[in-house]
């Protein structure tokens, strides 16, 4: 197991690599270290001496992948991908390009991020299975049939409108809870109301449906069949039989987001104010901070990687038969 | 007039050829052909399909697009022709003029008075303030209390005619199809209902708006019809576009193994492993600079537009491309290792060969299954990516876009409900019908693959 | 089925109904004190806090070094104490000494240094002498901080010393002390230093003396550590005593004093730079750029960029008073009531980072902020709601006339322009065909029509670049645009679209279409595409429609935008300007010929290329004299030249209009000067009252989903028993 996911850690250097190399290509084929400089450097009295001491200062003053200049391995080391990128790699961020250190903005944002994340993560998978569960027991009878199309129904709602319609009903119109923020002083539960109650309600129609199908096609095992066939009652089979196998493939399923957790939502911090690692990213994407960009990626491959291995392990778990070798 | 073809509107025209020729391809199958009826067996499956092909045509209609002359000017020496900068579409035409009725800013629907107050002169020079009369809405009205009973009397007349249409196309329908199994009457009721709600919607935009005006005046309703093109060419183009690279890779990687799968799982491990938002963002940055610096290539601004859409559509499907990519190898892996595929290659026939004859042949249902399940994740994606500004370029009507305009209009007192409520509406019921007619598609292609997991 | 399995299965089922209305009922039971929506934290006892917010991002820079940017101001000018200041209530804006004994004496130098009559030919030097007050003082700061030795507590050596130091607040000790004119020159010197990047240097040192040359000596020297300014003269900064400094600048530059009133000439202390150059310190946000130190009213206790930053009364804040006086009005509108008290009144600021329009605008109307904003007053979108600006004034909204809300409109020295680019082959050009073309696309575009439906009426359209308030600035017949506007009932009035038609015809585009070869009219106008939405670019669609003319526009970032005003790759532009001092000479400069990018080489202002050789003299001249009806008169001409040759194709004075809750007191507006929250006042306890009585929440629907959901549940137990005893009894039918 062990020797298995040592492997599988190496494997992801190469990865990381090409993450690396795209999140840097795509970057700069639209932005020259230049317009990083203008548009750090604001909107008058910008000067190429300016520029340049920006450059200098904040290490653009490199060739982007090649360097002619220098001699020996120094063609790609003194490149700014080079210098940028091994750094990731021993996990040191560095400096945004506005000039704040990134592993402490990260490491403070990854809470509210996390606190939003996984109730909605908890109650929504808990939500989800109580929904089908009810809805499983009267398979095949017309209340099934419509709730399944009311499952279709939230699904094919925008996410937006469920955080629209969350934000304006909730908290402004019935005053319930604060209409946006977060901070840890004082009631933080307020704050997380609104994010988990949209998170789960939006979650509900794909969730619940998709966990009625595994039950039902649990339901429709050899197994199932003999219990019933052994005079076990529905809801021995339900209970003992169909729910504890059906967590099976939910659990090996969800494991791959477990990591990514870390990582927030883009839509619900941005609108909610929560200043959490999902804002973060649309922020810089926004004001093109490379240096933030550069690090959230790395770090969210990173996390998707080890959810990959976590799925792996999670699946040898479920299955015995399996090894990982 | 001078035709203008756009690129997307070349793509959808070709998809469209495309997928005829596929479908009459299919037919020769059995097996497929019994998995379709089973399909359209269902009153839903006709429901839902009908409703999607109306989305479809509506977008088709409104994917033909033309630039109107311009008079020709006395005196000017050659005769030349010049064409407007506007592009119209054929739809444009058929709504009647519907998007070019503009008011001054808000109003609600079916209002006769402007949502805003203005100042203005009473006939004696003395300025005062009040909402003022829409330019376009309730003119022929000598009562502004007239306005109840002739929307009734105007909404009846609408329906009748509306009635008289669809019993022409549903009539012809029953001629033909009158000796078919397939539950029909579900779809031509559907037909009715669009039919009646369309000539209704032309007709009574023509005095009134009906889904009110935004705050440049435009019209609600108008502008959510044009979504139609942004979101159903949003949702097929996309997966066509990854289609060829996914399934290409996929198969070369499970049928030739080694070195070639690990490049293959390499790429798309390394892809799916960057949050999406930011390759999409990146991407279509990369885009727009492209495009503005390249303003020759572009003879109108909608051109412009659409070589950012195009990119979108390419760029969502590079994203979604590893899960379909993976899907496929795996099924390649498993057929490859079927008897007659070892038979076929002791016999020495060609690689060429057996992927074309035996491989692909029996990819098809995960394909269909992918493009009819991506469908509606594509239109919805669409209204998120706007919200964020990488989404379809503004001068496009699109639905995010409207949402993301009309964000801020719910904290208005009294709210400002229409711009969002139609936007909305259109996108919920495209996608509720795709959401229900892939489900129907899944039920009758899903040969208990792992596909199912790809839905969720 | 047995007992005992019926009860497994309805306890579940319970389980999973009671799970889902426990989130209700913790809801429902919150009951408390204060409003269950309130968003804020519990403010510390005793303690007035003013709330305020950092919308829509946080400052990027807060080193007055560096800083550029008003949302930055906001929170520098409130730490900080520049050299001047202006008066808080006068009208047009007036100069007072901030941190000085009195406005700097100004002696006037020739070649030699020997001080000569302000008048002669002969000045080639301008000398500014600054006399400190006496009460200035530093807030408490660990960098003044010395130990029982009497040497700094807080010098470490390595980086590992100084790990447990997260935040300024963490240090145990701190110090204080006076306030020297060396901090002054340090600051001035700071500017100077390459390798802080400040925006000041390229300016500054044409007018500083020495400064350039301090520049480029302090680049050839080795920095690994810190490098104390201090030991590096430059020629033009003089320490008189303890509390007087000179500066030296080059030639005359009257408008130099209005520099001394911003935040790049605050006092830094050399010991303030040295402790934030520890080593390590850089890597956990301990910089000046976060952590301001200065003689301001107020200190920073807390700096979360990521949701709030938190200042609080310096105790060591001179003396100061609210003013006696003010413009006229001021006493009638109620802002001289504090008049001659001591300030600042609130004992702490709030500014809570927020980026959606909505939730600041939700959240002023809970009463949770005090003001509807800081910076940018959100005149578009959800404010709108408010108020109805008219041209006879300012219509609030009857919902908020029933809150008490106050309101500062203000209108900022600044303007926002689509300009031409006179340098066009189509529409650029000084040829009077050119002039007509540009003139009718002036008549077209209806600015007042574009503000009343965009800017709900918050801006004034401009015949002049200079916008009220600021000197040269003409109201009524005096200052109206000829070519666009008639003069009619005492009211300036918008020429015919007709005029306008009939413009272009001797332009030589009768309908919009080339006279010669019948092709049409395509103006192209570029933008930022973040600045502008589609329901606009439509509208500008239609009224260059309405004379046949066809409009594309060109959306880039702001990059590829700042690109193409370089090159002068551009026809119609769109910018804005907003000023840095109440002078004319900082709008005219946008029209400057040596200041066009294309002539420079340079970030040049006048991105319009414009080039007059009467506009370039008569600005020469301006520049250089002091205020008065002689250049006025200069002003005048250049204004009418601008008129004349229809450089811009519409331009307007952005108006700002905030709101105050009933709660805030002395709410006037200073369009220059963000150094006004020591003036500000906050009856906290009527604050108390309205927000318990704005939030009272409407619970009805917790009950109504909790019946739903039992009503849902319900009756599928009662189904599922039912049809569960019939499946148990049938093996025994």
């Amino acid at each position: 197991m062990l020797a298995y996911i040592i492997r599988r850690l190496f494997y992801a250097i190469p990865i990381l690599i090409g993450v690396n190399l795209l999140t840097f290509t795509l970057f700069f084929v639209v932005n020259s270290p230049e317009d990083m400089a203008v548009s750090q450097l604001g909107q008058k009295y910008v000067t190429p001496a300016a520029i340049q001491a920006w450059k200098q200062k904040n290490g653009y003053d490199l060739p982007l992948f090649f360097n002619a200049a220098a001699a020996g391995s120094g063609v790609v080391t003194d490149t700014i991908f080079f210098s940028k990128s091994l750094r990731l790699f021993a996990f040191d961020f560095g400096r945004s390009e506005s000039g704040r250190d990134i592993t402490s903005d990260v490491s403070t944002r990854m809470w509210p991020s996390l606190a939003v994340a996984l109730p909605t993560f908890l109650i929504g998978i808990w939500v989800n299975i109580c929904v089908a569960l009810l809805v499983v027991m009267f398979h095949a009878t017309r209340l099934d049939r419509w709730t399944v199309l009311v499952f279709v129904a939230l699904m094919s709602i925008s996410y937006l409108f469920y955080i629209i319609g969350g934000q304006f009903l909730v908290a402004k119109t019935w005053k319930l809870v604060p209409i946006s923020g977060f901070h840890i002083e004082g009631q933080v539960w307020k704050f997380l109301i609104l994010p988990v109650l949209v998170g789960v309600v939006a979650g509900i129609g794909s969730g619940a449906r998709w966990y009625r199908t595994l039950f039902l096609e649990e339901a429709n095992q050899d197994y199932v069949r003999t219990a019933r066939a052994k005079g076990a009652s529905e809801l021995r089979v339900l209970f003992r039989h169909i729910l504890p196998n059906a967590l099976i493939p939910i659990l090996t399923g969800v494991v791959v987001i477990i990591p990514s957790l870390f990582m927030g939502g883009l839509l619900i911090e941005s609108f909610l104010g929560i200043p959490g690692l999902g804002s973060y990213m649309l922020d810089a994407i926004n004001a093109q901070d490379f240096a933030i960009v550069r690090s959230m990626v790395f770090i969210g491959s990173i996390l998707y990687i080890v959810g990959l291995i976590l799925t792996d392990i999670s699946y040898t778990w479920a299955d015995p038969r399996l090894r990982l070798d | 007039m001078k035709p203008l073809l756009l690129w997307s509107d070349m793509l959808i025209y070709l998809l469209v050829l495309a997928l005829c020729l596929f479908f009459l391809r299919l037919r020769s199958d059995p097996q497929i052909r019994d998995h379709w009826r089973q399909v359209f067996s269902t009153r839903l499956g006709m429901v839902t399909f009908t409703v999607i092909l109306v989305y479809v045509g509506i977008a088709l209609l409104d994917s033909l697009h033309f630039r109107k002359a311009l008079d020709p000017v006395a005196g000017s020496p050659r005769g030349e022709i010049f064409y407007d900068n506007t592009v119209t579409s054929v739809l444009d035409v058929m709504l009647g003029g519907m998007g070019e009725r503009f008011e001054r800013t808000y109003s609600a629907p079916f209002a006769l008075k402007s949502f805003e107050k203005q100042d203005m002169k009473d006939d004696n020079g003395a300025a005062f303030r009040d909402f003022p009369l829409l330019e376009h809405a309730g003119r022929h009205l000598a009562q502004p209390e007239d306005r109840g009973s002739d929307i009734l009397t105007k909404s009846a007349r609408a329906l009748l005619w509306g009635l008289l249409a669809a019993a022409v196309v549903v009539g012809l329908q029953w001629y033909l199809l009158r000796s078919s199994s397939l539950p029909w009457y579900a779809s031509w009721m559907t037909q009715a209902v669009v039919i009646c709600l369309g000539v209704w919607l032309v007709s009574i935009s023509r005095y009134y708006h009906v889904l009110g005006t935004d705050l440049g005046g435009a019209d609600v309703a108008f502008q959510s019809i044009k979504g139609v093109r942004t979101g159903v060419l949003l949702g097929t183009l996309a997966t066509l576009i990854m289609l060829p690279i996914a399934v290409t890779l996929g198969v070369m990687a499970g049928y030739f193994k080694g070195w070639v799968d690990d490049v293959v799982q390499y790429l798309y491990t390394t892809l799916s492993s960057i949050p999406g938002i930011l390759l999409i963002a990146a991407s279509v940055l990369l885009f727009q600079v492209y495009i503005d610096l390249h303003p020759d290539f572009f003879a109108v601004g909608l051109q412009k537009a659409d070589a950012r859409f195009i990119a979108l559509c390419f760029i969502l499907g590079v994203t979604s491309w590893s899960s379909l990519c993976r899907l496929i190898r795996a099924e390649t892996l498993k057929i490859s290792q079927l008897g007659y595929v070892q038979a076929a290659h002791a016999f020495g026939v060609s690689h060429t060969r057996i992927l074309l004859r035996h491989i692909l042949p029996n990819l098809v249902h995960i394909i269909l299954i992918t493009l009819v399940l991506d469908f509606s994740g594509l239109v919805l994606a669409e209204a998120v990516l706007s919200y964020i500004g990488v989404g379809i370029d503004p001068t496009m009507g699109s639905w995010g876009n409207m949402i993301n305009g009309a964000r801020s209009e719910l904290s208005r007192e009294p709210v400002v409900w229409w711009t969002l409520s139609g936007a909305f509406f259109f996108m919920f019921v495209l996608v509720l019908a795709a959401n229900l007619f892939s489900d129907l598609v899944r039920d009758a292609f899903d040969p208990r693959t792992g596909i199912r997991r790809s839905a969720t | 089925m047995t007992v005992n399995q019926t009860k497994f299965y309805m306890t579940s089922v319970h389980r999973c109904v009671r799970s889902l209305l426990i989130p209700l009922l913790l809801t429902a039971a919150a009951c408390g004190e204060p409003p269950w929506n309130d968003p804020h934290p519990p403010s510390p006892d005793g303690l007035v806090t003013y709330q305020s917010v950092m919308s829509p991002a946080p400052p990027k820079h807060l080193d007055p070094a560096l800083s550029y940017a008003s949302d930055e101001s906001l929170l520098i000018m409130q730490l900080y104490e520049p050299p001047l200041d202006y008066h808080f209530l006068k009208r047009p804006y007036e100069l007072i000494p901030g941190a000085l004994a009195s406005l700097p004496q100004v002696s006037y130098l020739d070649a030699q240094r020997q001080e000569v009559d302000e008048g002669s030919a002969s000045v080639a030097f301008t000398r500014y002498t600054l006399r400190l007050r006496d009460d200035l003082h530093y807030q408490p700061h660990p960098a003044f901080a010395l130990d029982d030795a009497g040497q700094p507590r807080y010098l470490f050596g390595n980086a590992d010393e100084g790990t447990r130091y997260r935040q300024i607040p963490d240090f145990p000790h701190t110090g204080d002390r006076p306030v020297y004119a060396n901090d002054y020159a340090y600051a001035i010197k700071r500017l100077a230093d390459p390798l802080n990047a400040s925006p000041m240097l390229g300016f500054m040192s044409q007018y500083i003396v020495g400064m350039k040359a301090f520049s480029e000596r302090i680049a050839t020297l080795p920095r690994d550590a810190w490098l104390n300014l201090d030991d590096y003269p430059m020629e033009g900064l003089a320490i008189l005593d303890e509390r007087t400094l000179s500066i030296t600048i080059t030639g005359r530059y009257p408008q130099f004093v209005f520099w001394l009133a911003m935040p790049f000439f605050s006092p830094i202390a050399p010991e303030v730079d040295r402790f934030y150059h520890n080593p390590g310190f850089a890597g956990r946000n301990l910089t000046l750029d976060w952590w301001p130190v200065g003689s301001g009213p107020f200190m920073m206790v807390k700096n979360d960029p990521n949701s709030e930053i938190v200042l609080q009364r310096n105790p060591n804040y001179r003396k100061a008073f609210f003013p006696d006086e003010g413009a006229p009005g001021d006493h009638e509108a109620g802002y001289l009531e504090d008049a001659g008290k001591p300030i600042p009144f609130v004992d702490r600021a709030v500014y809570r980072l927020e980026k959606s329009g909505l939730s600041l605008w939700t959240k002023f109307l809970q009463g949770y902020y005090d003001r509807s904003g800081e910076v940018h007053s959100n005149t578009t979108g959800v404010f709108d709601q408010a108020f109805v600006v008219r041209a006879d004034g300012v219509e609030m909204s009857p919902e908020m006339l029933g809150r008490d809300i106050t309101m500062s409109p203000d209108v900022q020295p600044g303007v926002y322009y689509y300009g031409f680019n006179m340098r066009d082959p189509v529409v650029g050009g000084y040829t009077e065909d050119r002039r007509k073309l540009r003139q009718a696309l002036q008549i077209a575009f209806l600015t007042e029509e574009y503000l009343n439906v965009f800017y709900k009426g918050n801006g004034i359209a401009a015949h002049s670049p200079i916008p009220p308030g600021i000197p040269g600035y003409l109201s009524g017949e005096a200052g109206m645009n000829p070519s666009v506007y008639d003069w009619v009932d005492g009211a300036a009035r918008r020429k015919s679209i007709d005029y306008a038609r009939q413009l272009l015809v001797e332009a030589g585009y009768p309908n919009g279409r080339d006279a010669r070869t019948g092709e049409p009219l395509k103006i192209f106008i570029d933008v930022q595409s973040q600045a502008i939405g589609s329901t606009s670019m439509n509208w500008i669609d239609r009224v260059f429609a309405d004379i046949g003319v066809q409009v594309e526009f060109r959306p880039a970032d702001f990059n590829r935008t700042r690109e193409k005003l370089l090159t002068g790759n551009t026809q119609i532009f769109s910018h804005g300007w907003l000023a840095d001092y109440p002078d004319p000479e900082n709008f005219l400069f946008l029209l400057y010929g040596p200041e066009s990018p294309l002539v420079c080489a340079c970030d040049g202002a006048n991105n319009s290329n414009y080039a007059s050789e009467e506009y370039d003299e008569l600005f020469r001249k301006m520049r250089v004299m002091r205020p008065g009806p002689e250049r006025d008169e200069l002003v005048a001409r250049m204004v009418e030249l601008y008129q004349r040759d229809a450089v811009w194709l519409y331009a307007f004075f952005p108006k700002e209009i905030f709101l105050n809750n009933s709660w805030v007191h002395n709410n006037k507006r200073h369009g220059i000067s963000k150094a006004t929250l020591r003036y500000t006042r906050v009856d906290a306890a009527e604050r108390e009252r309205k927000q318990k009585l704005w939030n009272q929440p409407i619970t009805w629907p917790l009950f109504v989903t909790a019946i739903v959901l039992i009503s849902v549940v319900l009756p599928g137990i009662i189904a599922y028993r039912r049809r569960q005893n019939a499946t148990a009894r049938d093996p025994q039918r």
